[in-house]
């Protein structure tokens, strides 16, 4: 059921709702389950909203539940650095995360919800000549992929980023970087919302609170799930839980290639306009941008081992904070305001699994390791697309579920099957 | 902060140690399990919210290898012992 005009966000409704002061409606309904759907989703973070939103808005299949059980954007949506960008080099990844910024780039527009992209560039630092040839590497895959890059020497990146540490005391010194203009961030929790939002409005019922508890199988086929607020039948059934998936996926009788690890995120007190890119930092795992309020967001690596606690460990702290203050010193004495966790999954290969499982019937999207929220729209389109037709997307079958099977690993960083240390 | 507590060495920091991995996982004979027998051992995990066993290094310390328990919900330490003694009791 479409929803009158009045409801749609633009400059007209913003100058009558001021004339008329009259409010806002919500921006989802609070929907109640109901007996049975087409497609039931379990979990409600950013890649359930868009696997909804795009089966009803690009399938026509808007007999589609989201169960969500805390609340829209409380899990990982709302927990990771909001980064967006799509410099890989390996085949099935580059493709991948390309087709989603392309997707960012214009889905303020195709959700009437303003996610604030702000593709302000991102930076890869080289501290050695090895590993600006690497850098080079990558760069000619996208280039020959048609995404566009640029390497930076050192003189260009002391004119782009003139606040880094080119002092020769530097502790990392700085030979150059790899640019991707395109990249950038968006605000995290309009992307849920107005995902959210915009399924709600083909149709789509986003139940929250509601804790699936189990799965109903008929013949060794999923046929429903039993959750806390009852039992709801659904044409086809799909995981997307990131961070317990292995806790879901066990209800159904599955193992998965998944561990799941603790990963913080931090954000200082506010300061002036500084950092005007992403910058990632080459000697660790560190990345860095500036929110539009001026807070300084970072993060770095996991914690180290699996965990399901939420709760960072201290050491990790320091650890982020040294790497920020060796790359910009004048950061140092600038105070730390937040810092949370998330709850990753992380695989084998650092790669993600999207598509059917062993079990008939149930569809599976886990194993984002650090790049779920890039590859939100990019993974609602082509999941969409697996559920409506019964079978992979193209750009996803190369994250297939049995692939270590066949050697097909998609191994990113070359680290190994150690899910600790991707 | 995890605190392990060391048979040998007393309460330390997790920092002191390295992590091994997933302790139930046992690797096929050599020769032997079938080719989905070595999947599983390399690359699947129970990966449990709970309690789970793991393997430690005290590397920073008296370099034992430990069989660690602990609730990956809470991160209590449930159990610790050196794993040869364990592993020899198999």
């Amino acid at each position: 059921m479409l929803r009158p005009m009045s409801d749609s966000y633009s400059a007209l409704a913003l100058a009558r709702h001021a004339i008329t002061r009259s409010p806002w409606p919500a921006a989802w309904r609070k929907a109640e389950p109901r007996k049975g759907y087409d497609v039931v989703i379990v979990g409600g973070g950013g890649h359930g909203l868009a696997t909804a939103y795009y089966l009803a808005a690009n399938h026509g299949i808007r007999n589609v539940a989201v169960l969500e059980r805390g609340y829209v954007g409380s899990g990982n949506v709302g927990r990771n650095t909001t980064l967006v960008r799509s410099n890989y080099q390996t085949d099935g990844n580059t493709q991948f995360f390309e087709f989603s910024l392309k997707l960012w780039e214009g889905l303020s527009h195709a959700l009437n919800y303003n996610v604030m992209l702000s593709q302000r560039g991102q930076v890869v630092l080289a501290h050695g000549p090895g590993q600006l040839d690497s850098l080079a590497r990558k760069g000619n895959t996208m280039l020959l992929n048609g995404i566009e890059a640029e390497l930076l020497d050192r003189a260009q990146l002391m004119r782009l980023l003139p606040y880094l540490d080119y002092s020769p005391r530097a502790r990392f010194p700085l030979y150059g970087g790899l640019l991707q203009r395109r990249a950038g961030t968006v605000r995290h929790d309009a992307v849920a919302w107005g995902y959210a939002r915009a399924a709600d409005r083909l149709g789509v019922d986003i139940i929250e609170n509601c804790d699936v508890t189990g799965f109903v199988t008929e013949g060794g086929r999923v046929t429903g799930v039993r959750t806390s607020r009852g039992e709801i039948s659904a044409g086809r059934t799909a995981i997307s839980v990131a961070g317990h998936s292995s806790e879901v996926a066990r209800l159904a009788g599955l193992r998965l290639p998944v561990e799941s690890h603790l990963l913080q995120a931090f954000v200082t007190e506010p300061v002036k306009p500084l950092v005007d890119h992403v910058i990632s930092f080459g000697a660790e795992l560190f990345y860095i941008s500036q929110s539009d309020r001026g807070g300084l967001v970072f993060g770095g690596h996991i914690d180290g081992f699996n965990s399901y606690t939420q709760r960072g460990q201290f050491p990790k702290v320091q650890t982020v904070a040294e790497c920020a203050v060796a790359l910009m010193p004048a950061i140092s004495r600038l105070r730390i305001l937040r810092h949370w966790g998330g709850i990753q999954d992380m695989t084998p290969d650092g790669s993600p699994f999207i598509g059917r499982t062993p079990v008939d019937n149930l569809y599976l999207n886990a194993g984002w390791c650090y790049q779920g929220f890039k590859a939100t729209p990019a993974t609602g389109w082509c999941f969409a697309h697996t559920l409506a037709q019964g079978e992979e997307h193209p750009l996803i079958r190369c994250f297939s579920l049995d692939r270590f099977h066949h050697g097909d690993g998609l191994d990113e960083y070359g680290l190994g099957n150690w899910t600790w240390k991707q | 902060m995890l605190i392990i507590p060391c048979p040998d060495c007393g309460a330390r920091d997790y920092t002191e140690f390295r992590y091994g991995g997933d302790a139930n996982r046992s690797r096929p004979a050599h020769g032997g399990g079938s080719r989905e027998d070595w999947h599983d051992h390399v690359f699947v995990f129970d990966n449990p919210k709970g309690p789970h066993r793991e393997y430690w290094q005290h590397v920073l310390g008296c370099r034992e290898w430990l069989l660690v328990e602990r609730d990956t919900a809470s991160n209590t330490v449930i159990a610790v012992h050196r794993a040869r003694d364990r592993e020899m009791a198999r």
